[in-house]
């Protein structure tokens, strides 16, 4: 995304022509996709390089979403885990997500595309809020399909997108979360493949979808290396952390350090109930190597490949996948996985609300929750990547402070 | 596959596993007895991308009812005895892959499976890592086309699959209507092309109208939703299979058509 210096940064870690990461990725899409794919990529790159694209993209992430986010040295979090802890918040994103910053970077790409319709699917309903967002900033059209689960358990956001002009649609298939409704967003798509553009919201999905995600998203770490080295003279931090659904935060705090292996990757996904107790969301913990949502990767899956339900308390991290980009970090060691309970997520959302006065979505506070995992030295530099904030969990918020 | 018949080729297809944990080989029966050229059997599975309502709802009974590609070979054993019409296997990538894929393949052709449709496969990675397997154990495999696909796709589709070319009537998920003068439109600009396959109609056929049509203009048509549809309802599966082949075939009802 950022020019040259993206492009030589990543190396080992850029999908090949056919969207492969080694083994994982690729785009196993029936027939009735294969005109919009081939024409995403064919045309992905070129549109995303281009002047005009790149000028509307960073001015609409400077003056619309309120970009460059904070990088915030946490003092009292710090503190308490004896090492310099930094948030990079994410949450004070307009919409309250990382999500936009892929959004807005779709969005303009359905415009170069020339499609009226657009499509999305949402688990907590941040991508979602997101994809309304900036349909109505650019006036176009909005259908998204949320799982019947989560709409009774993100319900801020479900009145969000609905004030923003969107259409919810619930999804009463399968587990009624985000897995059923990316489902249903791909059947819209087969139907309408030739109006709609259809603007996924992680780093899943057939090729180019998990590249591009990543591409937008890495504004997160170009950012981190710029705010690291003005407050503590370097760029490279010890540790970088984020939660894990399908991958997008993470991928975009990872994208710029992933060249530099000094710096350790951790990705933190939930763990549930527990990993052994049949409700939980950890895939790289649980799954095998299977076909979903159009590419290969690890995938919470029977013996006989039917896609088992997941559980996570956090709805935008309750997906029976990974990006293709994180299997192969996962096999080839690159990033480390740790996984975080629904208990240890709330637990360690009260807390940074109280030690630093910032309330965290429910996804993050599994990010926040592995700092007790680490090893820590009073020296070392961690950067958590914030990806969202809580308004939308202060129902689970609530639940929790009244039994404790 | 089918070389031998000049009259139009009807496919129907069925769910494994549906209506009954152990229905399938006496529905494969009913629709052979019924006149039925070809059956395809569709392999449930948990996330079924391209199936609308109907063949999802039938996929998770399938599903609840124990159906596994294990338990279908399983009941499939013996189906040559009694069937000599072709069957075609039809399901996603992902629980063939589980199974194993060349497995899968040595024991579909040992029970006498002729060929395949999973239509999340495409053709590069066919080419690449599937196509000598299915050569080896002498299965045919059949990829879709729709009105969206380019002349020279077609032709490089058509030249992978063997069997026949699986035309969908409307670019969209099973079960939807089709606008028939479009379709008409599209089956003759495909006609044109002289494929080496012949092109069976699939999608949204739910009637003589359909069946008609695909057989004036293709070689026949394969019917989905409209039969799973049919197969709900209380009668036994031989007679509402016969009832509703006859209706396909215009053999009842023809005054309506
Ligand atoms: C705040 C927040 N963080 C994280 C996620 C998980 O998504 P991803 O793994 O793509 O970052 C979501 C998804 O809804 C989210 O809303």
């Amino acid at each position: 995304m950022n020019g040259e210096k993206a492009a030589n940064l990543l190396k080992e870690f850029q999908p090949d022509e056919n969207g492969f990461y080694g083994r994982y990725g690729g785009a196993f899409i029936p027939e009735m996709l294969y005109a919009n794919i081939e024409q995403l990529k064919s045309r992905y790159l070129d549109i995303i390089a281009g002047a005009a694209f790149k000028k509307e993209y960073f001015s609409l992430l400077k003056d619309y979403v309120g970009r460059p986010t904070p990088l915030y040295l946490a003092q009292r979090l710090s503190a308490h885990f004896g090492a310099s802890v930094f948030l990079k918040r994410e949450d004070l994103c307009h919409t309250g997500a990382h999500k936009i910053n892929n959004t807005i970077g779709q969005i303009l790409l359905a415009g170069h595309l020339g499609k009226k319709r657009i499509i999305a699917e949402t688990g907590a309903g941040q991508h979602g809020v997101a994809t309304a967002t900036v349909c109505a900033l650019k006036g176009l059209q909005c259908v998204v399909y949320m799982g019947e689960k989560d709409m009774a358990r993100q319900a801020p956001n479900v009145a969000r997108m609905k004030m923003l002009g969107a259409e919810v649609i619930p999804v009463m298939s399968g587990s009624k979360t985000l897995k059923d409704a990316t489902n249903e967003a791909i059947r819209d798509w087969i139907g309408n493949a030739k109006d709609t553009y259809y603007l996924i919201g992680s780093v899943v999905g057939p090729h180019p979808y998990p590249d591009m995600v990543a591409r937008f998203q890495s504004i997160i770490s170009d950012e981190i290396r710029k705010q690291l080295h003005e407050q503590t003279g370097t760029s490279l931090p010890d540790y970088v952390l984020a939660c894990v659904g399908g991958g997008s935060n993470a991928a975009g705090a990872f994208y710029h350090f992933l060249d530099d292996r000094q710096v350790q990757l951790i990705a933190v996904e939930a763990a549930g109930h527990g990993i052994t107790s049949g409700k939980s969301a950890a895939t790289t913990q649980l799954g095998t190597d299977g076909i979903l949502h159009g590419s290969r990767s690890l995938v919470m899956q029977t013996e006989d490949g039917q896609v088992v339900e997941p559980h996570s308390i956090s709805a935008g991290l309750d997906y029976p996948g990974i990006g293709p980009l994180h299997a192969h970090l996962f096999e080839t060691g690159r990033a480390k996985f740790l996984h975080a309970t629904d208990t240890e997520s709330v637990a360690a959302c009260i807390q940074l609300a109280r030690m630093e006065g910032i309330i965290p979505a429910l996804e993050s506070g599994h990010a926040l929750a592995a700092l007790a995992q680490l090893q820590l030295k009073s020296t070392d530099k961690v950067v958590i990547c914030l990806s969202g904030r809580g308004d939308k969990d202060m129902e689970n918020f609530a639940l929790e402070m009244l039994n404790t | 596959m089918f070389d031998q018949k000049s009259s139009p080729v009807l496919n129907v297809f069925c769910t494994a596993g549906y209506p009954g944990a152990d229905s399938t080989p006496e529905v494969i029966q009913a629709l052979q007895e019924s006149g039925v050229d070809m059956v395809e059997i569709g392999m449930p599975y948990s996330d079924p991308l391209a199936d609308g309502p109907v063949i999802q709802q039938v996929n998770a009974i399938a599903l609840d009812n124990g159906m596994s590609i294990s338990k279908l070979f399983h009941d499939l054993q013996d189906i040559r005895k009694e069937v000599h019409i072709p069957l075609m296997l039809m399901g996603y990538l992902n629980p063939v892959l589980q199974y194993g894929f060349e497995k899968f393949c040595s024991d579909a052709a040992a029970i006498g499976i002729d060929g395949l449709i999973i239509p999340d496969l495409p053709d590069y990675e066919f080419e690449k890592n599937y196509k000598q397997v299915l050569l080896k154990y002498g299965l045919d495999f059949i990829f879709l086309i729709t009105p969206e696909t380019s002349e020279a796709r077609v032709r490089r589709l058509d030249s992978l699959s063997s069997g026949f070319i699986y035309a969908v009537a409307t670019s969209s998920i099973t079960g939807n209507e089709n606008v028939w003068e479009d379709v008409i439109v599209y089956l003759q600009r495909i006609a044109s092309f002289h494929l080496n396959n012949p092109v069976l109609l699939g999608f949204g056929i739910k009637d003589h109208k359909g069946f008609h049509i695909a057989s004036k203009y293709a070689a026949g048509a394969i019917v989905g939703s409209a039969y799973i549809k049919a197969l709900s309802g209380d009668s036994d599966i031989k007679s509402l299979t016969g009832k509703f082949v006859r209706h396909i075939l215009g053999e009842v009802e023809a005054g309506n058509l």
